[in-house]
């Protein structure tokens, strides 16, 4: 039989785990070893629902309720001088509870803190814009909405931004194999000629490194140059190719590999 | 050969050509020299004016984010390398840096001033690479010349490193992968005794130019909110009054051991970031300089280990692998399957050359992470001219991005 492969996430997958393998984990403080995030923490939690809180890396991350999240920025931004939202994005868990985790990076540069907000939405659930406190979230979550498919409400231009515009699919889901989807391998071909043509012209070559050695349409090989199109054996004598015409150039001198030199000092 | 027949018709989908309020729909790109790489600016014009302006992006996505995630962690950093490509040891930095956080590496001392060496003439090559590209699309060609010669010197230097001249590779999680070759010292004090005389030069050619001053003095003004506002960094923001540099704010490295100042300016034109990248040239030769004394006290001291001794995530020296049992079977683990960082997640800011560079990094504790979001300075310095460009000429256009520096091979990922 074969073996079963998730269909919900496609990715990479380790193929070997010692069955005994303990993951170790990020170590966690408590907020309240740090006066800074402690006072902001409260600040917020007296607002609004926190559902838990900790410190990472120096960082200290909130989960909230997904609706207060236009709420808790414009409470840090206006009142605990959290001015900057350096980055914005989801985490897909659809394999896992179907939920998408959203994240929030905010710097404090006062402070000198940085912290995390993050809550959890359902699998088609729109998340509310913060693109009124922060310009920035305008491109933040139209980058979403193209990687994963999450709309933002009361977004001024909720478009894709990186890929095209007629494209199918939101990529970073785990779903979407590396390679593309179907849609995604034909697109130029079905766009430009059309489906009948996708056998004339058959798949893309995907290995960027491929050099045929036989084939003189497209590649020079250096030193062993023939004319263009000419049928090769691959046993042709080497020939010194000279790259300057022979009459010179007028007021250019003629190059000579064996007595130039290689300045590489700038006080020479 | 006869031209193929097929089915992409003519595309005018933005260009209205009969409107009532006169506006010309002008579309800047997404090939032009002055746009620095693939940028489609839909520019509305009223005569000469800009009065919208709608920057597009994603012709150079490769989907870098979705890549790391299908890749074991050190099979990711020569990728890093494609983002920032003038500049790419610092986006090699900035992912090492996040996984020893991640999971709690301590990097030798000799490994870090190397690191450091690494990341200022990055610094330096990326400033030369703007200073050039600015000044050309302004107009000013000599200085593009004396630049570039500059910046050549530095990818020869590096050439000699790691033998790549733009896709360096240079850094390795938990250490650099070898010590400086022999007449790099060398090379490198040559070429900073003679930096303050060539950025005078530059300066001599560009500071009270006429021309220079008319399309830098009061062009493209980013003010304080909106440098807030649209996540700037970097030059960027310390050109619209913040006097913020991470390497100075929230230090990492060896760069509280080093003494440097951040220039800063509230002008928030054109002219204030030309001057701070400048001055900020002046400020890497000097920590370069003071880089240069603390690997020679490494040397001294006799510290001599370039990578973190951890053997459940990095692999041992060479030579240890080459004569014990347990070092290669280590070894093989490790590029077999790749490291695996504990459970847990983290956000690393550095300060590239652009701005700030991030990378979160969510690890479910398996060998590639569950989720990797690059924070490229780029991105947001692109989009801000959304807000910045309309007001202005088209000519102005053109200074407006080059000052912002923006490399779209860190926009698109």
């Amino acid at each position: 039989m074969r073996a079963y492969k998730a269909k919900d996430d496609v990715q990479a997958k380790a193929y070997y785990t010692d069955r005994f393998y303990v993951s170790p984990q990020v170590p966690k403080q408590e907020v309240d070893t740090d006066a800074v995030f402690s006072s902001d923490l409260a600040s917020i939690s007296a607002k609004f629902e926190v559902k838990e809180s900790f410190i990472q890396v120096g960082q200290m991350v909130v989960y909230i309720n997904a609706k207060d999240i236009y709420g808790v920025l414009e409470l840090m931004r206006d009142s605990l001088e959290y001015t900057q939202l350096s980055e914005m994005s989801a985490i897909d868990w659809l394999a896992k509870d179907n939920t998408f985790e959203i994240f929030y990076q905010m710097l404090s540069m006062n402070k000198r803190k940085r912290i995390r907000i993050k809550y959890f939405i359902d699998n088609g659930q729109a998340v509310d814009s913060v693109e009124k406190l922060f310009r920035c979230a305008d491109w933040s979550e139209r980058e979403m909405f193209d990687m994963f498919g999450i709309q933002a409400n009361n977004h001024p231009f909720m478009k894709r931004i990186l890929m095209p515009y007629d494209w199918q699919g939101h990529p970073l889901l785990k779903t979407y194999p590396l390679e593309g989807d179907e849609f995604a391998s034909w697109y130029e071909v079905d766009k430009i000629y059309g489906k009948e043509a996708r056998e004339t012209i058959g798949p893309e070559i995907r290995d960027t490194a491929r050099v045929d050695r036989y084939d003189s349409q497209r590649f020079a090989r250096l030193g062993f140059e023939v004319p263009k199109g000419t049928n090769i054996t691959g046993n042709e004598a080497k020939n010194e190719q000279n790259y300057q015409e022979d009459g010179g150039v007028f007021l250019v001198s003629k190059f000579d590999k064996k007595t130039s030199v290689i300045v590489d000092d700038p006080q020479r | 050969m006869a031209q193929i027949k097929n089915r992409l018709t003519p595309f005018f989908e933005n260009i209205t050509f009969d409107r009532e309020d006169n506006e010309l729909v002008l579309n800047f790109g997404p090939q032009h020299p002055s746009a620095h790489g693939q940028l489609r600016l839909m520019l509305h014009l009223q005569q000469e004016q800009i009065v919208k302006a709608h920057p597009d992006v994603g012709y150079l996505h490769r989907g870098m984010e979705k890549m790391a995630e299908n890749m074991i962690y050190n099979e990711f950093m020569p990728t890093t390398d494609r983002m920032d490509y003038i500049a790419s040891s610092s986006n090699n930095y900035g992912f090492a840096l996040a996984v020893e956080k991640l999971i709690g590496l301590e990097v030798p001392r000799r490994a870090k001033v190397i690191r450091m060496m690494l990341l200022e003439i990055n610094r330096l090559m990326s400033h030369l690479f703007w200073l050039a590209t600015t000044a050309l699309d302004i107009g000013a060609m000599t200085v593009f010349l004396f630049a570039f010669r500059e910046r050549e010197y530095l990818m020869d230097i590096i050439e000699g490193y790691c033998g790549a001249r733009l896709t360096h590779a240079a850094i390795r999680i938990g250490g650099v992968p070898l010590d400086i070759q022999d007449g790099f010292i060398h090379q490198l004090r040559s070429f900073l005794n003679k930096l303050p005389q060539n950025i005078k030069d530059y300066e001599d050619l560009l500071d009270t130019n006429r021309i220079w001053l008319m399309r830098m003095e009061e062009v493209g003004t980013i003010s304080k909110d909106m440098a807030l506002s649209w996540g700037c960094s970097g030059p960027m923001l310390r050109a619209s009054g913040f006097k913020w540099d991470i390497r100075k704010e929230e230090p990492y490295e060896l760069y509280d051991e080093v003494e440097f100042n951040v220039p800063w300016s509230d002008k928030g034109d054109n002219f204030a970031r030309y001057r701070i990248y400048m001055q900020e040239m002046r400020e890497s030769a000097k920590i370069l300089y003071q880089t240069i004394e603390m690997y020679e006290r490494c040397v001294k001291e006799g510290q001599t280990d370039l990578m973190a001794h951890s053997p459940k995530y990095i692999s041992a020296p060479k030579l240890d692998i080459m004569t014990q049992n347990y070092s290669l079977m280590q070894h093989f683990v490790l590029v077999t399957q790749g490291m695996r960082p504990p459970v847990g997640e983290v956000y690393v800011a550095t300060e590239s050359p652009k701005g700030e560079l991030g990378f979160y990094i969510n690890s479910q504790g398996g060998p590639y992470p569950y989720r990797l979001k690059l924070r490229a300075p780029s991105f947001w310095h692109t989009g801000i001219l959304t807000d910045l460009i309309p007001g202005h000429y088209i000519p102005d256009v053109v200074s407006i991005i080059g000052t912002t520096n923006i490399v779209f091979g860190e926009v698109d990922r």
